[in-house]
């Protein structure tokens, strides 16, 4: 039984189809990689996913039940990573964490986000003074303290060392060994074991086909 | 519910509290702006007690009105209003308690300098309770309303005007009642309607704004 | 194109309906005039200036009945999700202005002789100038945005929140200033007017009913090209048949 499944995806944006008639259907520990050139939709797409874009059609569903049924379990169901850290320049590491623990996720799990991409020493470090390779990290401690089943994730490793990177491709392989679904985005070659593909040029309506070859 | 209200409420005052000089410039603009009356329409302490109540209401206006901009301009930004719509706590509630934050932030100090205001401009001194309490019960109503306007600006060309052009003429309402309350008061008469009033409007504020705001952010972040 | 197809539907009968708003709003228009300027009494009070209220009132009439409208298509919009609602409140929004704008300015040409100056904060005439400022806010907001699609749904928001918002806000200025002689169309009991100074006031509130409306379907019309224009250059009509054959599945690498 496929757990999240978009059946006919057509997305438009500022009245451009970005893609039209997407299917896929994820089981329990899938990851799948995004890829396409630029402006292909892969962001569009996860943001679908997220639930912050509306599908001018075709449906989106968990366990067989649309998602429109139900958006707030759809909400607690999802972590969203995008192309912002969503980092309030005045808090530290550990509040900012604290904040999204407090809101939505498990408050007690802010020390073991931080551990888990070697925050701690930064923990009470104001976010204005971070590298931006240190914001990244942050942003991304957040899927840990949110702990939901489906990640979101839009270039997750841009300005991440090696180090790190290495440290997000062991969270992912944890996440999806519990039964968690991934989905990335991402330019950089990224380690997924049996990672799906799904290439947005594929989905292309004609117009935009028609650019890209 | 209370839970999520209380965490964000928490976060935007630590918020406010570590971008002090925000509000310090807000209560600026409210001092400077009054001191220009005398200037403007003389000296006369006669003049300037006459119309002291009104000059102070809306200047407390604008004085919200120039401060909505932190309510989601800077989360809109950084894309941290994005995350906290995808929180699975209802977004009324997360505008209510970014509401409320507001107020604290800019409502509260209003009211602590009004009655200086009052001193430099000669205000009666039977109008200084009834002008503190109908700013207490007026300001809210102004962060709420302020809300809706800041939520439906987002992503526009020239926000910050745009917004003043949207909610001064919402925000006109309260203006009368709250000067209404302060000129019965002075001659003599029960405040009570006034307030009554005022309380209504606090009351269909409270309820309506946050659901309006949440659906324009909603929109906001798509 | 399903997204049009109701729209399209609705201008064809808007646009067999123009002829007749524009020819019966003329005709109209004539008779009013003539009703208004010649063929009806000076006021006993007023004199001659009393013909200004035949354009004046039903400009009010009109101004505040397009918001009112403006609102409800902006709250089917919302409701329904249908673009119909939206882009007649779009089209509405400059002829309700504009009707908004009548009656302040022949307003302030009455206001001269009957109360010596242009401009009194009359209850009445603020809330008209409040439901200007409404009007501007909205036509403001409307056309914010850089991509125009995100303007939609804020705009619609506006004017719901705008009409929720008229009635405190003409109960506000009622309170603050009750200086306006009181209403004499709909006052209780029937219309206390001369009938012939009544039939010059309806036969004006229908031709400007009639041409306003004729005027905002022109408008609307217009609005409509420009949806469809902007649909077409960004490929919106082909790709039903263009993406007919893309139906991929996912592979697996």
């Amino acid at each position: 039984m496929s757990e999240l499944t978009g059946q006919d995806l057509t997305c438009i944006r500022g009245e451009r189809p970005v893609f039209a008639r997407l299917n896929f259907a994820w089981t329990a520990g899938t990851a799948c990689q995004l890829t396409g050139p630029n402006g292909a939709g892969k962001s569009s797409l996860l943001r679908v996913l997220a639930g912050l874009i509306q599908p001018a059609a075709g449906s989106l569903s968990w366990h067989g039940t649309p998602i429109d049924e139900d958006r707030e379990a759809h909400r607690a169901r999802v972590s969203y990573c995008g192309h912002q850290e969503a980092l309030k320049s005045a808090l530290t590491v550990r509040e900012g964490l604290q904040f999204w623990a407090d809101l939505g996720g498990l408050p007690n799990r802010v020390d073991a986000a931080l551990e888990g991409f070697e925050l701690t020493g930064l923990a009470d470090t104001p976010a204005r003074i971070l590298s931006s390779g240190q914001k990244r990290r942050v942003a991304l401690a957040r899927l840990i303290v949110e702990s939901r089943p489906i990640w979101l994730l839009d270039e997750p490793t841009v300005g991440l060392d090696k180090a790190s990177q290495e440290r997000l491709e062991h969270l992912i392989a944890a996440h999806r060994a519990e039964g968690g679904i991934v989905a990335a985005a991402t330019h950089v070659p990224i380690a997924l074991p049996d990672a799906k593909n799904l290439d947005m040029a594929d989905f292309a309506p004609g117009r935009l086909r028609g650019q890209a070859a | 519910m209370t839970g999520v209200f209380l965490t964000i409420l928490k976060r935007d005052l630590l918020l406010t509290i570590r971008q002090s000089t925000d509000v310090a410039l807000v209560m600026a603009f409210f001092v400077v702006a009054a001191a220009l009356f005398p200037f403007g329409v003389g000296p006369g302490p006669e003049t300037l007690g006459r119309i002291a109540p009104g000059i102070v209401w809306v200047l407390a206006l604008l004085a919200v009105m120039l401060s909505l901009d932190r309510l989601f301009q800077q989360d809109w930004e950084d894309g941290a209003l994005e995350l906290i719509t995808l929180t699975p706590a209802p977004l009324p509630i997360l505008v209510l308690g970014k509401a409320a934050a507001h107020w604290i932030g800019t409502g509260l100090p209003l009211i602590a300098l009004a009655p200086l205001l009052g001193i430099m401009l000669n205000l009666t001194e039977t109008a200084y309770p009834i002008l503190i309490a109908g700013l207490a019960l007026g300001t809210p109503s102004l962060s709420l309303i302020g809300a809706v306007g800041a939520a439906l600006t987002l992503g526009a060309r020239r926000a910050g005007l745009l917004m003043a052009l949207l909610v001064l003429p919402l925000y006109i309402p309260v203006l009368i009642f709250g000067v209404t309350a302060v000129d019965a008061a002075v001659a003599g008469f029960s405040v009570r309607p006034h307030f009554l009033y005022l309380g209504a409007i606090l009351l269909a504020s409270l309820a309506l704004a946050p659901l309006a705001a949440a659906a324009a952010i909603r929109n906001a972040v798509e | 194109m399903h997204r049009f197809a109701n729209p399209a539907r609705f201008m064809r009968v808007a646009e067999r309906l123009l002829p007749w708003f524009l020819g019966l709003g003329g005709i109209l228009l004539l008779a009013g005039l003539y009703q208004g300027l010649i063929a009806s009494p000076a006021d006993y009070q007023q004199h001659e200036t009393v013909r200004i209220m035949y354009l004046h009132v039903p400009a009010a009439i009109l101004a505040q009945g397009f918001y009112f409208g403006m609102a409800l298509g902006s709250a089917s919009f919302l409701i329904w999700k249908h673009p119909l609602g939206d882009l007649m409140a779009r089209a509405m929004a400059p002829v309700g202005a504009a009707l908004c704008f009548i009656c302040l300015v022949t307003g302030a040409i009455w206001g001269k002789p009957t109360w010596g100056t242009y401009w009194v904060w009359d209850a009445r005439l603020t809330s008209m100038l409040i439901l200007l400022f409404l009007y501007f806010g909205y036509m403001a907001l409307a056309n914010a945005f850089d991509d125009p699609s995100r303007g939609h749904k804020p705009a619609a928001l506006l004017a719901v929140v705008g009409v929720v918002n008229i009635p405190v806000i003409k109960f506000s200025v009622y309170f603050f200033n009750t200086l306006h002689q009181k209403s004499t169309l709909f006052a209780e009991g029937g219309p206390s007017m001369d009938p012939d100074m009544l039939l010059a006031l309806m036969l004006m509130l229908g031709a400007l009913g009639f041409l306003a409306t004729a005027m905002a379907i022109i408008r609307l019309r217009g609005e409509m090209t420009v949806v469809k224009l902007r649909a077409a250059r960004h490929g919106l009509n082909r790709h039903d048949d263009a993406t007919q054959d893309v139906k991929h599945e996912e592979t697996t690498r």
